[in-house]
């Protein structure tokens, strides 16, 4: 064999690894989707989504933790979309170019990188104790706030960096401000890739875990949360606490809750590709 | 008009200053906490000492056995991660067919987008077993099985930052090697790869970063003992977990053992403060090589 055959034989051969290598990544996806499917689905009916936890896992439900991360993601959505999207437009349209937003630049890419349950003692400290919210759903909620703040940020900036500037240079010429600019022609012509980054966003704040167990959210809540100043579970703390017991019954619950979760996940960030793709289409400048 | 202006502008200001306070936030908590626990325990014994038991009658503060089990759980998962990683970003970008890439790349994104507390589901109650039955005498509990899932979980952070960055490659370099008659993988491995290394070695800096700080899957598979040991077989605890631990159960606030999460805490922060900024200042010089 020549050295030219030997090279192809390689090269071929590293295809296949390729194509094992990628196979791998999503035989782990589909072990894993399956083996959840199988374990939980047969659970799941009215009553495991309308029950209160439960000693006996034949009658424990998801109720208070389905309704907390709903007022998590309510709460966290009020919160951080107006300050994430603010400070995504001051940084890309005022702020460019001065020391201050140089500084904001570098931090924002720090505070991505900080491990969330870094922000669960921030928010321990400042909004459970200093702030008096103890583990309420406010102080949850502040907590993921600021955790997917830069996310936010990062995502409003590309969206507005999109947009051409001869867009902004028109408004500018008809004798249009700079707010007026950004209010009449920036916002909606980045709207979807706002869109998109928020509600990517949020998905990832319903799937935190770690935060909400530092600030205090609890595993055990025989009660439905009825105001931001309730104390609270959500449905990964339920899943953890659930998959920490030796019952195989609890198992069982923790994979049906786990669907739960899941398709509340992938139903965002379903619509958030979809939202990207319709907009990448539809904008053609 | 012009104060309507002023004002809005301000407002905007603001919100983008409230990223500032987090930060001095954070490193506040951290620090103030932290100084108060180092006033009750020496900060050698901190460094030096090689058990870690707070929350027994012998109380020891060293932090090695929580570093080692970070350590240990974060080595598996790139060593699972980088390969495969890296092997996916590279075929896609030089091998596959447009609509293969096209097809693969969102269903990886769904891996991106699983809730971490379910990777931890997945690795004790699915590769846990499978490894027991591999692995005779493997411990229920074990850094391997978190490390692997961990692993898994971060190879699409690593094929997406690689294949964007082999992609940014100029086509000539990749055009340039075929014409002096290189294969598909002498390309790939002796000009992209290479050419592209800055932009992949960021990826697996915020891959690794990204297993220091990782919390669930370790907290709910590899154990709740800190342990000084290189052996993946047995329970070890990572610094995450022990912050996890403690909040799980009652410890009053104020209290030693209180105070020794936000220890926990500053150590995770430099740890990850350190590779963020490396992976940073990467990213800026390669920048530049490019613009």
């Amino acid at each position: 064999m020549n050295s030219s055959q030997k090279n192809r034989l390689k090269d071929n051969a590293f295809k296949y690894f390729g194509i094992g290598c990628t196979l791998f990544g999503l035989l782990m996806l589909a072990i894993f989707l399956g083996n959840i499917l199988i374990e939980g689905i047969g659970r799941i009916d009215w009553g495991f989504i309308t029950s209160f936890p439960s000693r006996n896992p034949g009658k424990a439900g998801i109720l208070p933790a389905l309704i907390g991360t709903l007022w998590i993601m309510g709460l966290t959505a009020i919160i951080a979309i107006p300050l994430g999207i603010s400070a995504g437009i001051y940084l890309e349209e005022y702020g460019k170019k001065n020391r201050l937003a140089n500084i904001l630049e570098i931090n924002i890419s720090n505070l991505a990188g900080v491990p969330s349950i870094i922000y669960g003692l921030l928010g321990l400290e400042i909004f459970g104790r200093i702030m008096g919210m103890g583990g309420s759903l406010l102080a949850g909620a502040s907590t993921l706030s600021l955790l997917i703040l830069p996310i936010i940020i990062v995502s409003t900036r590309e969206a507005l960096k999109a947009v051409p500037t001869s867009i902004k240079e028109a408004s500018f010429a008809m004798g249009a401000s700079k707010w007026q600019t950004v209010w009449y022609q920036l916002l909606p012509a980045s709207f979807g890739g706002i869109v998109t980054g928020v509600i990517l966003a949020l998905s990832r704040a319903i799937g935190e875990t770690a935060p909400l167990i530092v600030i205090g959210a609890l595993a055990y809540v025989p009660f439905v949360p009825s105001s931001p100043a309730d104390e609270f579970s959500v449905l990964p703390i339920q899943i953890f606490n659930w998959i920490g017991r030796p019952q195989k019954g609890f198992a069982i619950n923790a994979a049906s809750a786990i669907i739960i979760l899941l398709l509340v996940t992938f139903i965002l960030n379903g619509f958030a590709m979809f939202l990207r793709n319709r907009w990448q289409r539809k904008v053609k400048w | 008009m012009r104060t309507k202006e002023k004002i809005i502008e301000a407002g905007l200001a603001l919100a983008a200053i409230i990223t500032v306070f987090t930060t001095i936030g954070i490193i506040w908590v951290l620090l103030s906490q932290g100084i108060d626990f180092f006033s009750e325990v020496s900060i050698i014994d901190f460094l030096t000492d090689t058990q870690w038991t707070p929350l027994f009658a012998d109380k020891h503060f060293g932090i090695l056995p929580l570093v080692a089990g970070t350590f240990l759980t974060t080595f598996i998962a790139i060593a699972v991660a980088l390969p495969v990683g890296l092997t996916i970003a590279v075929y896609l970008n030089e091998y596959a067919p447009r609509n293969i890439r096209s097809l693969v790349k969102p269903l990886l994104e769904i891996l991106a987008a699983v809730p971490t507390v379910v990777y931890g589901f997945f690795a004790l109650s699915v590769i846990t077993p499978f490894l027991q039955s591999l692995l005779p005498g493997m411990a229920g509990f074990n850094a391997l099985s978190a490390g692997i899932v961990m692993g898994i979980m971060i190879i699409p952070l690593i094929t997406s930052l690689s294949e964007d960055a082999l992609y940014a490659v100029p086509k000539s370099l990749r055009e340039a090697s075929y014409g002096m008659g290189s294969t598909r993988l002498q390309t790939a491995f002796k000009v992209m790869v290479p050419a592209a290394s800055s932009g992949i070695i960021v990826s697996v800096i915020l891959g690794i970063s990204r297993a220091v700080g990782e919390t669930m899957i370790v907290a709910i598979a590899a154990g709740q003992q800190p342990r000084l040991t290189i052996n993946p077989m047995v329970p070890i605890e990572t610094i995450t977990t022990y912050i996890v631990q403690v909040s799980t159960g009652d410890v009053a606030h104020g209290s030693l053992e209180y105070k020794t999460i936000f220890a926990a805490g500053l150590a995770l922060f430099v740890f990850t403060f350190i590779l963020n900024n490396i992976s940073y200042w990467i990213k800026k010089k390669f920048q530049e090589k490019y613009e």
